[in-house]
């Protein structure tokens, strides 16, 4: 199939990007998104062009790493998956796609389609752990029977592979998803009740921080999740923050 | 305690709780202004108390004022923070795909709410205080239907009203049951909640337009 790209190319990030229009011909409809992408990087190569850089890493839908909005949405038109994950029989022949990055003001671009995540590492570094003593004497997971339910649902949060798909797809670039599913991972099991209350205090302040937007229930980072993170982490969240700032 | 105060849920739920708070005054407001269809003599002394009790006039008028600028300050406030969120817009966003244009647009169906309150205060809250505190008139108990009629007799007017409701509508569509999410409210009972909800914002702005039309389609005669 002949695809006409829109990529968006920005030289590092000090420079003003643009969007630049690529034609692409000879894509097999079993190719993988990111296999088309090598293939036009191969082209571009093979002409002495500049590659588009873009982030990837197992491809396989578990590292979060291939982040891209793809025709305005976060990893394209198909629903729970990655961009490694997408493939081109989801588009026709003649297809204009346009490739952008996450756009949030808390995620700067590095070049090209790479952004710089790690404001989501700062606000899991903030409380996102549960202290342990890991060494001599190890101590069996099973030690504490957790309810069927809440183990189901911590999980579930626990999932997040912290891709930003939330953020991206958040009218207001908000990502109170990942921060709720973080904290909700350790809220809901006994070996997070000792640091609960400093947890959720410290992330969420690391998250308004990093220059995050506020959370207006639109639904969308829940759509657009790979891993179908739910809202109802959010509602946890908001819980466990008002008991925490109430307790003192 | 300060960054409590400072945090995005603090600020969220400041959003949710004065909202929740007007949807109760909306709700009063609406009792008592259907008796203006079905009973106007209810109509005119359930307004004269509101008008002159004293703890309505001197402690819930400030409350309900202080709720409504809280509510759109905080909405302003937010809503530039959101847009500081994120510098660079997409060249192509498909924002339908993922959420409701209610629940994308709350801005603009509350800046029209807002506006309609505007003209709302100008066309009874004003003239009410005019007439209690600058004109200092004696007390009318039976005036208060009659002027509300009136207020409806021309066409421009109940248009307005008509197309605020409808807006005030979808505001709470997304509004009402979004606070319960925002105040941690998120279990077996959501579902019923939200139901609740969706039939509250349709049916009470329906009420008050179903008030706006009937008045003007029956204007008095003397």
């Amino acid at each position: 199939m002949k695809l006409y790209l829109k990529i968006w190319r920005q030289k590092n990030a000090d420079s003003k990007g643009s969007m630049v229009d690529y034609t692409l011909d000879g894509v097999e409809s079993d190719m993988s998104f990111l296999e088309m992408l090598d293939i036009l990087n191969e082209e571009l190569i093979s002409k002495g062009e500049e590659p588009v850089e873009f982030d990837h890493d197992c491809r396989e839908g578990i590292c979060g790493t291939c982040s891209l909005m793809i025709n305005g949405q976060p990893h394209g038109p198909d629903s729970r998956i990655t961009v490694c994950q997408l493939h081109m029989r989801s588009f026709n022949d003649g297809d204009e796609i346009v490739i952008e990055p996450w756009r949030a003001t808390a995620f700067p671009i590095i070049k090209d389609l790479i952004v710089d995540r790690s404001a989501f590492d700062r606000i899991q570094q903030a409380g996102g752990y549960i202290s342990v003593n890991t060494s001599g004497r190890p101590v069996d997971a099973n030690a504490i029977p957790i309810e069927k339910e809440m183990a189901d649902k911590s999980f579930n949060a626990a999932t997040c592979i912290g891709c930003g798909a939330c953020v991206a797809a958040c009218k207001n670039a908000s990502a109170m998803l990942f921060t709720s599913a973080k904290v909700s991972q350790f809220a809901l099991l006994p070996q997070g009740q000792v640091e609960a209350a400093e947890r959720v205090q410290n992330m969420v302040r690391q998250m308004d921080l990093e220059g995050f937007g506020n959370c207006t229930n639109t639904g969308a980072c829940e759509v657009e999740c790979p891993k179908g993170i739910s809202l109802e982490n959010i509602a946890r969240m908001n819980r466990e923050y008002l008991s925490a700032s109430v307790k003192g | 305690m300060s960054g409590f105060v400072k945090s995005s849920i603090a600020r969220k739920v400041v959003m949710a709780l004065s909202g929740l708070f007007l949807v109760v005054f909306l709700t009063q407001h609406f009792v008592i202004n259907i008796t203006s269809v079905i009973d106007p003599e209810t109509f005119n002394t359930w307004s004269h108390f509101m008008g002159y009790n004293p703890l309505v006039q001197y402690l819930l008028q400030p409350i309900l004022i202080a709720g409504v600028i809280i509510h759109f300050v905080m909405g302003f406030a937010l809503e530039i923070q959101n847009k500081k969120a994120r510098n660079i817009g997409y060249a192509k966003f498909k924002g339908s795909a993922n959420a409701s244009w209610v629940s994308r647009n709350m801005i603009y169906s509350g800046l029209v709410v807002l506006a309609f309150l505007a003209l709302h205060f100008y066309d009874f809250w004003v003239p009410e205080m005019v007439y209690k505190y600058v004109e200092v008139n004696p007390e009318m108990p039976t005036r208060y239907h009659e002027e509300t009629v009136h207020k409806f007799e021309p066409f421009w007017r109940t248009v307005l009203y008509v197309i605020s409701f409808v807006l005030l509508s979808l505001h709470l569509w997304h509004g009402f049951s979004s606070s319960f999410q925002t105040m941690g409210v998120n279990n077996k009972y959501s579902e019923g909640i939200k139901t609740f909800t969706k039939i509250f914002s349709v049916a009470i702005p329906l009420g008050f337009v179903f008030i706006a039309l009937f008045h003007h389609l029956n204007p008095l005669t003397h």
